[in-house]
C-alpha cells in the first residue's frame, strides 16, 4: 500500500518549498469534518439497518469515510504550506496523481471484470458452474460484468484520459486540490458499493442501472463535482480554442448526469433499507429505461470514447487532425441524433408503433455522423500508414477505430424492424455489444492507457513494445472468436424460433434452441478467455513501465517504408 | 380550468410545432460555422494542438 501511496504522490513530495504559515485550506477542513459527521451518521445506520446488505453497506461508507478524513488530515501535515502552483516557470505544473490512480483502478477493474465475463461465458457452457450458490449465480455475477466493464473499467479510462487531455488541451493545471482525488476516490467507492451490492442481492433491475438508491445519490454527488472540475479546468484554459475531444467529454460528463438523474428516481421503502421503488411504471419505465440505456451507449461508450480518438490518435501518429470541421459536425450530428435512437430496443412491444419508427429511424441516420467520425479518425493517419508496421500501440487504437465503424454499421441495421425481429433477443445482440465494447472501447482504452501511463509517470517509454505486439494479436483473435461464434449462435437461434411445420405448429422446443447454442458457448468462452490473457500481458507490461521504464534499447529504424 | 389547460395545449403545440426548425437551424448555423472560410485558420490550428504540447 505504501508502495502504491509513494507511486501516486512522488511528484507532489518532491516539490518542497520554503514554508510560510501554514493553514488547512476551507476545503480540507469542511471535506474531513463532513466525512467525520458522515462516518458518525453510517455507524448508526449500520446498527439501525433492516437488512444485512444495507448494514454492510452503511458499515463499508463508515470505513471510508473515517479512512477520507484520515487521509485528508495526514496529506495536510506532509504537504508544504503552499498548495502546488498552477505554473512552473511559465510551464504548466500539470497534476497527474489523480489521473495515475484512475489508470491503475482501470486495469485493475480492467481484469477482474473480464474475468467474471469468462466466468459467466463459461456458467452458459457449463450450467454447474453456478455452484447452486446464491452469490456465484449467473443472475449475479451478469451485472457484476456489465458494471466491471463498462463502468469500473471504460469509466476510469474516461475519468484519467478526460483530466489528462483536458489539461494538456487546455495548457492548465487540473482545476482544485482535493476535488480532482475527490473524483477518482469517490467514483472507484461508487463501484465497490455497486459490485459488493450485486453480489449480496441488491439491485433495482434496471440493466446497466442495478445500483440502488443510496449508491446512485453517492454517485450523482460525485459525478457534478467531476464536471465542476473539468468546466473549472476549461474556464481557466490558456488555450483560447477548446479542444474538440473536451467537447466530446463534456458531452459525456453532463448526458450521463442527465440520464442518471432521468432514470433513477425511486422511493426507498425505508432510509434504513436498501429496497426502493423507481418513479416510472409499466411502459413508461421501460422507454426511460432504454432512453438512458441507449445514451449510455451513445454518450458513455462512444462520446467519451471518442474523446480519447480525437487526441491520442493524432497524438501517437504524430499527424494532425485529417478534417477539423468534419470532427464538429462529426460532434453536433451525434449529440442530435443520438439521444432519440433508445426505442429501438422495444420494438414489438408495448410501446406505441410511431414511437418505434422514430428510434429506427434516428438509429438508421446515425450511420453518417459514425462512420464521418471513422473516416476522420483513420485519415488522421494519411501520411503516417506505415507506422501500423513498427508501433503496436497505434495499430490498437487505428483497429478500435475500424472495430467502431463495424458495429455502428451493424447497430443501425438490428435497429431496422424486419431485421430487429430475427435478432432480438438471441445471441446475435451479445455479438454486436461485444464488437463494440472489446473491439472499440476496449482497444482504444489499452491504446490510450498505453499512451497515457509512460507520459504520465514520466517514463521514456513502454516496457515492453513485444509483449503490446502479443497482446494485440491474442485479444485480436478473442474477439473474431468471440464475434463469429455469437453471430452464428444468435442467427440460429432466430432461424430456430421462427421456424414452423408444416402444420403451423413451432418446429423446435425452447430446450433444443438452447442444446443448439452449446458449441458456440464453448468458442466464445475460449474468445473472452484469450481476451483475458491479453489483458494480464498488459497489465504486467504498464506495472513494469512504472517500476523499471523501458527495458528494451530502441534499435534505430532500418526498414524504409516500401516507396 | 379549461383555460389553464388551453393555454397549456397552445404552449405545448407551440413548442413541439417549433422544436423542429429550430434544431434544424442550429444545427444548419452550425455547419455553416465550421465551413466559414474566416475560420479556417483557427480550426487548421486546432488540428494540430496535440501535436504542439511541451
Amino acid at each position: 500500500m505504501w508502495f502504491l501511496a509513494s507511486v501516486f504522490f512522488q511528484r507532489e513530495s518532491a516539490m518542497s518549498q520554503p514554508s510560510t504559515l501554514k493553514s488547512m485550506t476551507i476545503g480540507e477542513s469542511g471535506l474531513a469534518a463532513l466525512f467525520a459527521v458522515t462516518a458518525f451518521l453510517c455507524v448508526i445506520a449500520s446498527a439501525k439497518a433492516l437488512d444485512t446488505a444495507f448494514a454492510f453497506h452503511a458499515g463499508l461508507s463508515a470505513a471510508a469515510s473515517l479512512a477520507a478524513a484520515f487521509c485528508i488530515i495526514n496529506r495536510y501535515f506532509d504537504r508544504p504550506a503552499a498548495l502546488p502552483p498552477a505554473e512552473i516557470n511559465g510551464r504548466p505544473n500539470y497534476n497527474m496523481g489523480p489521473i495515475k490512480f484512475s489508470s491503475f483502478m482501470a486495469m485493475f477493474w480492467g481484469v477482474a471484470g473480464f474475468l467474471v465475463g469468462l466466468i459467466i461465458a463459461s456458467q452458459l457452457a457449463w450450467p454447474w458452474l453456478n455452484f447452486d450458490l446464491p452469490w456465484t449465480s449467473f443472475g449475479r455475477l451478469r451485472p457484476l460484468h456489465t458494471s466491471a466493464v463498462i463502468f469500473a473499467f471504460g469509466g476510469n479510462v474516461l475519468i484519467a484520459s478526460s483530466f489528462y487531455v483536458v489539461q494538456k488541451s487546455c495548457r492548465a493545471r487540473l482545476a482544485g486540490d482535493l476535488a480532482p482525488w475527490f473524483v477518482v476516490v469517490g467514483y472507484n467507492f461508487f463501484i465497490l458499493v455497486a459490485g459488493t451490492g450485486y453480489l449480496l442481492g441488491v439491485t433495482q433491475s434496471k440493466e446497466y442501472a442495478e445500483p440502488e438508491w443510496y449508491a446512485d445519490l453517492w454517485l450523482t454527488i460525485v459525478w457534478v463535482v467531476y464536471l465542476l472540475v473539468f468546466l473549472a479546468t476549461i474556464i481557466k484554459r490558456k488555450e483560447p480554442h477548446i479542444f474538440v475531444a473536451n467537447w466530446f467529454y463534456l458531452a459525456f460528463i453532463v448526458t450521463i448526469a442527465v440520464l442518471h438523474l432521468g432514470n433513477n428516481p425511486a422511493l426507498p421503502v425505508s432510509v434504513l433499507g436498501s429496497k426502493s421503488y423507481v418513479a416510472w411504471g409499466g411502459i413508461q419505465d421501460a422507454m426511460f429505461q432504454w432512453w438512458y440505456g441507449h445514451n449510455a451507449v451513445g454518450f458513455f461508450l462512444t462520446a467519451g470514447f471518442l474523446a480519447i480518438m480525437y487526441y491520442f490518435i493524432p497524438k501517437r501518429a504524430e499527424r494532425p487532425i485529417y478534417s477539423y470541421r468534419l470532427s464538429i459536425i462529426h460532434f453536433w450530428a451525434l449529440i442530435f441524433l443520438y439521444i432519440w435512437a433508445g426505442p429501438h430496443h422495444l420494438h414489438y412491444t408495448a410501446l406505441p408503433d410511431w414511437t418505434q419508427t422514430l428510434g429506427m429511424t434516428f438509429s438508421v441516420m446515425l450511420w453518417m455522423p459514425s462512420w464521418g467520425g471513422m473516416i476522420n479518425g483513420l485519415m488522421t493517419l494519411s501520411g503516417a500508414w506505415d507506422k501500423l508496421r513498427t508501433d503496436p500501440v497505434l495499430r490498437m487504437l487505428v483497429v478500435s477505430v475500424a472495430f467502431y465503424g463495424m458495429s455502428t454499421f451493424e447497430g443501425p441495421m438490428m435497429s431496422i424492424k424486419v431485421v430487429n425481429s430475427l435478432s432480438h433477443y438471441t445471441d446475435w445482440t451479445i455479438g454486436h455489444v461485444h464488437s463494440g465494447a472489446l473491439g472499440w472501447v476496449g482497444f482504444v482504452s489499452f491504446g490510450a492507457l498505453y499512451c497515457m501511463v509512460p507520459w504520465a509517470w514520466n517514463r521514456k517509454g513502454l516496457y515492453s513494445l513485444k509483449l503490446v505486439n502479443w497482446h494485440f494479436w491474442i485479444a485480436t483473435l478473442g474477439i473474431v472468436l468471440y464475434i463469429s461464434a455469437m453471430w452464428v449462435s444468435g442467427i440460429l437461434q432466430g432461424l430456430m424460433w421462427r421456424a414452423y411445420t408444416s402444420l403451423g405448429f413451432l418446429e423446435y422446443s425452447f430446450i433444443e434452441t438452447v442444446e443448439a447454442m452449446h458449441p458456440f458457448y464453448i468458442i466464445r468462452a475460449a474468445g473472452g478467455a484469450l481476451f483475458l490473457i491479453g489483458s494480464l500481458i498488459m497489465a504486467y507490461n504498464l506495472w513494469m513501465t512504472v517500476r523499471v521504464g523501458e527495458a528494451e534499447v530502441q534499435m534505430p529504424v532500418a526498414l524504409q517504408p516500401a516507396e | 380550468m379549461k383555460a389553464i389547460l388551453t393555454v397549456h395545449n397552445l404552449a405545448s403545440e407551440l413548442v413541439t410545432t417549433i422544436w423542429t426548425p429550430a434544431f434544424v437551424a442550429i444545427f444548419l448555423a452550425i455547419i455553416a460555422y465550421a465551413f466559414w472560410p474566416r475560420n479556417k485558420a483557427v480550426f487548421d490550428e486546432a488540428a494540430r494542438l496535440p501535436l504542439r504540447e511541451e
